[in-house]
């Protein structure tokens, strides 16, 4: 068993440096690599490109890291509800790329596959579109999407083990699995961190080969961004 | 005069087949949910890795691992799974999904839609709209015939940045069902107490009329 446990997030993040390109995963506030994120913005690292599907919320999430003005390129396919994300970016002070959500999938499993390049229908026809190149196959057009290349990618899974092996719970899967090895680096934070040997091989998500630091994370917020909820009769 | 929000839902919801997975953009699609037929089987898949959403949790039994596209708390029936992003997108791009129904600010008379983007006012992203109306082969939109200060939505040519060229078949207004043809749009059925008329008037792309129009079956 090749171990992959760090302490604690400090050690988790030893090498970020400022004007890195890092993957987050997440839906909304859905998870999200909380304990990552806190380091990050009390390490102050700067000029950061983020690549996540979406930018938290103003106080959560990385609204934490906007609001230090830590980020300077935001790759996502949402960003609404975040009224400091929308002020940077109506001013200048932060670089927005906006592309389809399924691409920005596909973008993190083609690095983490060794896929350079890829043609998608999504955006043919749109300004997603232009200066890329574009190609009919059975008379329907694609673009060409090309592979993320990221510094660090931090995901946050449910469970782990020594060895790095993941498993996600519910909604909170999302773009993590997808993030893991597409980075050079990959740090998971887990919420419970068990020995190697004790989660089924059947039941495993990602497999350790692509994770090379994990460590357990303690209280998370895990905060609900639309509480839905229906009456009991 | 005219339908509400819910009734659009209501009309849209029979568009919706038994055995169908159905993919259900934010606002008025996300009603026709509560108004499908509970004698058919049907999975309503969240582009955020769910299959097999189910109504709201109760008070108290919420889930912050558990929410759909829109970031809302939601539940699962028996048969759900869960899964990554990758793979959803691999099951609205590789068509396995039947239905995309999603709202749109303009749609043109050639199946053109515009629904992510106002230059300078509105710029929240295309979340997973591209992808979806890119891929899928049925796609209903939802939508007001008219925007706030009264103008068409239904177009002859998109003003607005596009989000897919040429993908919409259908489209329920509060007016109107009207099919994309190559010709344009083609009234199907008007909407309870509205008049031809009335249609031609609040659609400025072409607007084919062929026979009686019958009123919707809500």
């Amino acid at each position: 068993m090749i171990n992959k446990v760090v302490s604690d997030v400090h050690t988790a993040c030893e090498g970020v440096q400022n004007g890195m390109t890092l993957m987050l995963g997440g839906f909304g506030l859905s998870g999200i690599p909380e304990k990552a994120i806190a380091e990050l913005v009390k390490r102050e690292i700067r000029d950061l490109t983020c690549i996540s599907n979406n930018a938290g919320v103003d106080d959560f999430g990385l609204g934490l890291l906007l609001h230090k003005k830590q980020i300077k390129k935001m790759i996502s396919s949402y960003v609404g509800e975040n009224a400091e994300f929308e002020r940077q970016m109506l001013s200048g002070e932060l670089d927005v790329e906006l592309i389809p959500q399924g691409t920005l999938a596909q973008r993190c499993q083609a690095a983490q596959a060794g896929f350079p390049a890829f043609f998608t229908p999504a955006g043919y026809g749109t300004e997603v579109a232009e200066g890329k190149e574009t190609r009919e196959f059975n008379g329907k057009w694609y673009v060409l999407e090309k592979a993320f290349d990221a510094d660090f990618a931090f995901v946050k899974a449910w469970k782990g083990d020594t060895a790095g092996n993941l498993i996600f719970k519910g909604t909170a899967r999302n773009f993590n699995p997808n993030m893991c090895g597409a980075a050079k680096i990959t740090v998971a934070e887990v919420e419970e961190l068990v020995p190697a040997g004790e989660l089924d091989p059947n039941q495993i998500h990602i497999p350790g080969i692509f994770v090379q630091r994990i460590f357990q994370g303690e209280n998370y917020e895990k905060r609900i961004e639309q509480l839905t909820v229906r009456k009991r009769n | 005069m005219g339908l509400t929000k819910e009734q659009i839902a209501q009309r849209i919801a029979k568009e919706v087949k038994d055995g169908y997975y159905v993919n259900l953009g934010i606002g008025i699609p996300t009603l026709v949910a509560n108004f499908v037929r509970d004698d058919i089987d049907v999975e309503f898949q969240s582009e955020n890795g769910v299959l097999g959403m189910g109504p709201f949790p109760f008070e108290g039994e919420e889930d912050p691992d558990l929410i759909n596209a829109g970031k809302q708390t939601i539940t699962t029936l028996p048969g759900a799974s869960f899964f990554d992003s990758a793979m959803s997108f691999s099951m609205i791009r590789g068509q396995h999904v039947d239905l995309t129904i999603l709202g749109a600010m303009e749609v043109a008379e050639n199946g053109d839609i515009a629904n992510w983007k106002i230059p300078g006012k509105m710029v929240k992203g295309m979340g997973g709209a591209m992808d979806l109306v890119a891929s899928a082969e049925n796609i209903i939109v939802a939508m007001m015939h008219t925007n706030r200060a009264g103008e068409s939505k239904l177009l002859k040519q998109c003003s607005l940045p596009l989000t897919g060229v040429h993908c919409v078949k259908k489209v329920v207004t509060d007016l109107a069902v009207l099919e994309i043809t190559p010709k344009g749009f083609k009234l199907l059925e008007k909407a309870p107490g509205v008049s031809v008329e009335q249609i031609k008037n609040a659609t400025e792309g072409t607007l084919i009329i062929e026979g009686n129009i019958p009123d919707m079956n809500l």
